[in-house]
């Protein structure tokens, strides 16, 4: 009973949430539905029925029980609620004019409606310095906490690094990080998103904007693939800050650090003018300092120089049209696109495929995995993985390359719902969690992965090593016990990614390969990382595929009715193009995608797709030599990048959040993305820039807007087929998994407005409010999507892929020997892309990389700790310091990707003197080619060759 | 490198062994390591952080809510004043003061020489011989200004390092045998615990049927 009338709650749910989905909203500071409740603030106390009568309890803290009687409203409850409320403001300033939560504040808005209206407090209140940077991201003004702490359980719970905690007790209990150390959690902003007060403020949000001065849609985050759901709010065309929305299939209201605050870089502040630096390049420092691409250039007389779009588009069609007479189609690559919408993808891909007839288009730069692998495995869901049985983990870090991803599988180890079997080359953010971790060295991964799976040591072929393999063997055991558990590999799901950009991506292929055929019942969970890359393939944008899942030979048919053409020949991956325009002659990556390609004519014209191949490919060398070697190059795109060197055209796109459309994520979970700002200059959005160039080829692409291109999706894409009606604007914006199957359900929680302040209060475009509405519908899908109507390709599968997969040609790579180790070069966070680079609140925050390497490895070739080493691979070589780190399998050097690398300490006088000595020798030898300072800064990209499986490396001491 | 000395890093690795679970260890070792120093450096709740298995940030969170357990530097000689209810009846208000003005630092603060921390404590448990003053947490009888006088000048002229030994704090009231743990009697203990647990579980199980029976 609530308040007199019978309400049915959950087993186990405590007595406020029950309340808020019966409609009654206790008031509440503390209490965080994605956290476990504390009753530490007493805000939410009501009066519920006991043998002694009726008694007030903290609702947050107590669950319901049958026949449990309560009321929210009695004189004694508001006694209660006033009486916190006038303990809570003894100590709080109420200087909400001057506090950046005035307006969207859970402690002002409550206290005016369940405060007692006046204070009998005359007494001084607490003074402190403000305020204090925890980081610099999150400033905290110790006046105004509340010790609710909401913001210490999200460090330890949610995020689990305690980096702040309460300090001090009583009156002078406040939030405290560590001296010498900073909040550097990734996930920091969720703190302030959640902080009922302004006692939490981010750097780039603070003092920049009042709650009423904004508005704001709801979208989807394009930083990395995971697709959390996020609110962005803008004020006078820029972009003030992104609060994460409550998607209980992604994010759970969660973001990242990056997710949240990339939003920068979108603010430009200053159009590129020809002839001004690059990304890069010397920028200057300080806010807004983004530059964007506002206005078609064309190259004339050697120089970038502004166009009109007519100008433009008619110089990018002429030198299309000039390559594709004297080479053919196939001469024509188009290469990026993973950060394109579905929609613009879907474009460009008809545009590429079915208007200029070539297939080698590739979303992907090397850094991926063969789309065809990647699309007939058969799919889990983030959900799915957070249940498995066994989750299986053959990736990158996943805390460093989808963030909130690694929240959900913390969340779901710690609460028993899976358990972790990790192969990697280092420890990761995910060890700690790991039922079995199992070390391996770049190259091992194919054995490893037959172990796994019941194979002996011998037949695996696991590649000899002196010192014997890197795992340990009582962790192998666990993890081949776990797995005996789940027969055919039912309940197990295998995330899959690129654990290192230093080897080819066959080697993780093959693995996979190995898994699921041995486990025809498991699921993966491709954890490609970019932006929208999943939307990108979904839509075609790989060689040898067709929009929606199909493979060329298959959707062949299909195709020719809706467009003007489709390719004859299956075209050559993104690092195929790149080596064949370098002149390379080896296939880099012949035992995968390309089996089947044959070798096509030279590539003559380039279309980047808002990729850097300079900045992005793994191999730096490789691609600075296909650019250069290119006869035509068109960019298209929204930031300069190292490739605008080499453009003959400059197409300025619109970027996130400036366009509207649709975004995939890694479980092929489909969403919204809102368009909250105008783009600027002249930018376009790609399905129109891709419509116009059509235009100017003299080919009708045939839409007219972001809406047609999607209406044109869910009708011919075989996997997104029914997509347009299932997502609707303002339905499903938790979004839908293709393939649409059968009927869903909508299912809108109740959400509690004070989990994060700041959503309600801001006023809305576009689709009504979601938080706080309850609504059930349905989808009505008018397709279903396998064999319906004559004609509809079948989709990628499993069988039909090892039914196609000829030659099972293994990876050979051959054993390092004593003097060498194998580089892994993985992802971080924050790197030097673009992104990051043109947002000035997380380029501090950018890590140089140094080498590291087992102490037992550093030992044996005479280094010590911290020293300056030369590492040297078959392409190049670095100076910089080497590090200790016991936590990276022997035999293996990691040097992260995308860095500067790290040189040694100033305080190092002997090592910096080495190095210093050693700079010079190496500028006299290459004379004036790059200076090392330069290479520095390219990091990992100059050493990694893209044409060996393995890139080994020597270490030289100096 | 280890942040404590090597007998007080076994110590340290002896107290951890105590523990069922590695936190329980983490009050003994700040006291450890505040006998090291005198206070609590960082380097000293970075490695206890690491050998309890939290946060840093978690180790000063609770070391900063026990008042005898320090964050910050304090003098070789801490002078605590209480000033709750049977002291303050007699003047221990005067006496804090007296004493501030003296040593020329605020309750809370310590002289420029380091010489000297002046705290305002609670109840010491010593209300008979109001107000209370303890020194390094030694009871010492200074209940007027003039005998407060008299003991600065005795702790500046060395005249009372018997008694009270300079610099730091829980060493100085160390027992017999300190932090030292006879294995041999835990485990015995230990083992009485457990019988008495399983004879009591016996009896509770033996109730039962008769219980049942009864009914
Ligand atoms: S800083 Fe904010 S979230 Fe953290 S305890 Fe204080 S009021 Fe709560
Ligand atoms: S995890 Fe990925 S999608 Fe989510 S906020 Fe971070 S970058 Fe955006
Ligand atoms: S005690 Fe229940 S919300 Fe704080
Ligand atoms: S009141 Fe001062 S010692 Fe008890």
């Amino acid at each position: 009973m609530l308040d007199g009338r019978s309400v049915t709650a959950r087993p186990g749910e405590v007595l406020i949430a029950a309340a808020e989905r019966a409609g009654v909203f206790i008031p509440r500071f503390c209490y965080h539905p994605r956290m476990k409740p504390v009753g530490m603030c007493r805000m939410c106390l009501v009066e519920v029925a006991s043998p002694r009568g009726p008694a007030l309890q903290p609702s947050c803290f107590i669950p319901v029980t049958e026949g449990m009687e309560v009321v929210t409203t009695s004189e004694r409850v508001k006694k209660a609620q006033d009486g916190v409320h006038e303990f809570l403001l003894i100590n709080h300033p109420l200087d909400c004019p001057v506090c950046d939560k005035g307006g969207e504040c859970p402690l002002q808005d409550q206290t005016l409606a369940y405060g007692p209206g006046e204070s009998r407090f005359v007494e001084e209140k607490r003074h402190f310095e403000k305020p204090i940077a925890l980081s610099n991201l999150v400033l905290l003004d110790r006046e105004r906490c509340i010790q609710c702490g909401r913001c210490t359980r999200f460090a330890e719970e949610i995020a689990g690094e305690a980096q702040i905690d309460f300090a001090g007790r009583g009156e002078r209990l406040e939030v405290a990080k560590f001296p010498t150390t900073s909040f550097s959690s990734y996930f920091s902003g969720n703190t302030v998103q959640i902080c009922p007060v302004g006692a939490l403020t981010a750097t780039p949000y603070r003092f920049t904007a009042r709650p009423w001065d904004l508005d704001q849609v709801e979208s989807t985050c394009t930083t990395c693939a995971l697709g959390c759901r996020v609110a962005v709010q803008s004020s006078a065309n820029r972009l003030t800050r992104l609060l994460g929305i409550d998607v209980d299939p992604v994010n759970q209201s969660w973001l990242c650090d990056k997710g949240r605050y990339v939003f920068e870089s979108v603010n430009g502040d200053e159009a590129l003018v020809p002839g001004a630096a690059f990304a890069g390049e010397a920028r200057p420092a300080g806010r807004g300092a983004t530059v964007r691409l506002t206005q078609p250039l064309v190259r004339t007389h050697g120089e970038l120089v502004p166009a009109s779009w007519g100008e433009a588009l008619g110089a990018a069609a002429d030198g299309l049209r000039r390559v594709r007479a004297v080479g053919g189609p196939e001469a024509v690559a188009v290469l990026g696109g993973a950060r394109l919408t579905n929609e613009g993808a879907y474009a460009w891909a008809k545009l590429a495929k079915g208007v200029i007839g070539t297939d080698s288009v590739d979303a992907q730069l090397g850094d991926g995995l063969p789309a065809e692998l990647v699309l007939s495995l058969p799919r889990a869901t983030i959900d799915e993985a957070c249940r498995a049985k066994v989750l299986v983990t053959l990736t990158g870090d996943v805390r460093e390359e989808l963030p909130v991803l690694f929240l959900r599988v913390r969340q779901a180890v710690l609460s028993g719902a899976t358990r972790l079997v990790e192969l990697t080359y280092q420890t990761t953010s995910l060890t700690p969690y790991a039922a079995a971790s199992l070390l391996m060295r770049s190259g091992d991964a194919p054995g490893l992965a037959r172990l796994l799976v019941g194979g002996s040591a011998i037949a695996s072929g696991a590649p000899f090593h002196p010192d014997g393999p890197p795992w340990s063997p009582a962790q192998l055991a666990t993890a081949r016990d776990l797995l005996a558990e789940t027969p055919e590999g039912a309940g197990v799901v295998v995330l899959v990614g690129r654990p290192s950009l230093a080897e080819d991506a066959s080697l993780v292929a093959e693995a996979v390969e190995v898994l699921a055929n041995a486990w025809p019942a498991a699921r993966f969970l491709p954890t490609l990382r970019r932006g929208n890359v999943h939307g990108a393939l979904d839509m075609g944008f790989a060689p040898g595929l067709l929009p929606g899942r199909v493979s060329l030979e298959e959707g062949r048919a299909w195709f020719r009715r809706f467009w003007p053409t489709v390719p004859e020949r299956t075209g050559r991956s993104g690092a195929a193009v790149l080596a064949s325009l370098a002149g390379d002659l080896e296939d880099p990556d012949g035992a995968s995608d390309q089996r089947e390609a044959p070798k096509g004519p030279p590539i003559g014209a380039l279309v980047l797709l808002g990729a850097d191949p300079v900045g992005d490919f793994p191999d730096r060398q490789l691609a600075e030599r296909a650019l250069a070697a290119a006869e035509f190059v068109v960019v298209v795109g929204g930031h300069p990048s190292a490739s605008l060197h080499h453009a003959d055209v400059v197409l300025p796109a619109a970027v996130a959040h400036e366009r509207p459309g649709t975004t995939t994520n890694v479980e092929g979970r489909v969403s919204r993305l809102g368009q909250k700002l105008v783009a600027p200059g002249l930018a376009w959005p790609d399905w129109m820039i891709a419509a116009e160039l059509a235009a100017s080829l003299g080919a009708d692409l045939g839409f007219t807007s972001a809406s047609a291109v999607l209406e044109e999706i869910g009708r011919v894409a075989p996997s997104y087929r029914g997509i347009d009606a299932a997502i609707e604007e303002g339905t499903h914006r938790d979004g839908v998994i293709v393939p649409l199957v059968g009927r869903g359900v909508e299912r809108f929680e109740p959400i509690d407005p004070i989990a994060t302040p700041g959503v309600e209060s801001v006023e809305r475009q576009g689709a009504p409010p979601r938080v706080g509405s309850a609504r059930i519908g349905a989808w009505v899908v008018p397709v279903s999507v396998e064999g319906s109507g004559e004609g509809v390709p079948r989709l990628l599968s499993w069988p039909s892929y090892v039914a196609k997969r000829t030659s099972t040609r293994p990876t050979h790579v051959s054993p390092p020997d004593a003097y060498t180790l194998r580089l892994v070069s993985g992802r971080r966070l924050y790197d030097r892309g673009s992104a990051v680079l043109g947002s000035p609140s997380l380029v501090p925050l950018v890590p140089k990389a140094p080498a590291r390497i087992n102490p037992h490895d550093l030992d044996r070739f005479g280094i010590d700790d911290g020293d300056a080493v030369r590492v040297r691979s078959s392409r190049g070589s670095l100076v910089m310091r080497a590090e200790a780190d016991p936590n990276v399998a022997r035999g293996t050097v990691v040097i992260d990707f995308n860095l500067t690398v790290a040189v040694p300490d100033h305080r190092d006088a002997p090592g910096r003197e080495a190095l210093r000595r050693e700079t010079t020798a190496e500028k006299d030898r290459r004379g004036t080619e790059r200076p090392e300072d330069a290479q520095r800064e390219l990091g990992a990209s100059v050493l990694i060759d893209a044409m060996a499986p393995v890139t080994d490396i020597r270490l030289e001491s100096l | 490198m280890s942040y404590f000395t090597p007998d007080r890093r076994a110590q340290a690795e002896e107290l951890l062994s105590l523990y069922p679970k590695a936190r329980s260890a983490l009050v003994p070792l700040c006291h450890l390591a505040q006998e090291q120093d005198g206070w609590l450096r960082p380097e000293a709740m970075e490695e206890i952080a690491g050998l309890v298995g939290v946060t840093p940030a978690e180790v000063r969170g609770t070391a900063t809510f026990y008042d005898m357990l320090h964050t910050e530097p304090v003098g070789t000689y801490l002078i605590a004043i209480c000033t709750n209810i049977a002291c303050l009846l007699d003047g221990a208000q005067e006496l804090l003061e007296h004493a501030e003005e003296l040593l020329g630092v605020r309750a809370g603060g310590t002289t420029e020489d380091g010489r000297f921390s002046l705290e305002e404590a609670e109840c010491l448990a010593d209300c008979d011989h109001a107000p209370c003053v303890q020194v390094n947490h030694r009871f010492v009888r200074a209940q007027t200004p003039e005998a407060f006088d008299q003991l600065v000048d005795d702790l500046v002229a060395g005249r009372v390092q018997e008694t009270i030994p300079p610099h730091g704090t829980l060493c100085r009231v160390r027992r017999d045998g300190g932090l030292r743990v006879d294995r041999q009697q835990i485990a015995a203990e230990r083992a009485a615990a457990r019988a008495a647990k399983a004879s009591r579980a016996a009896a509770a199980d033996e109730a039962k049927p008769s219980s049942g029976g009864s009914s």
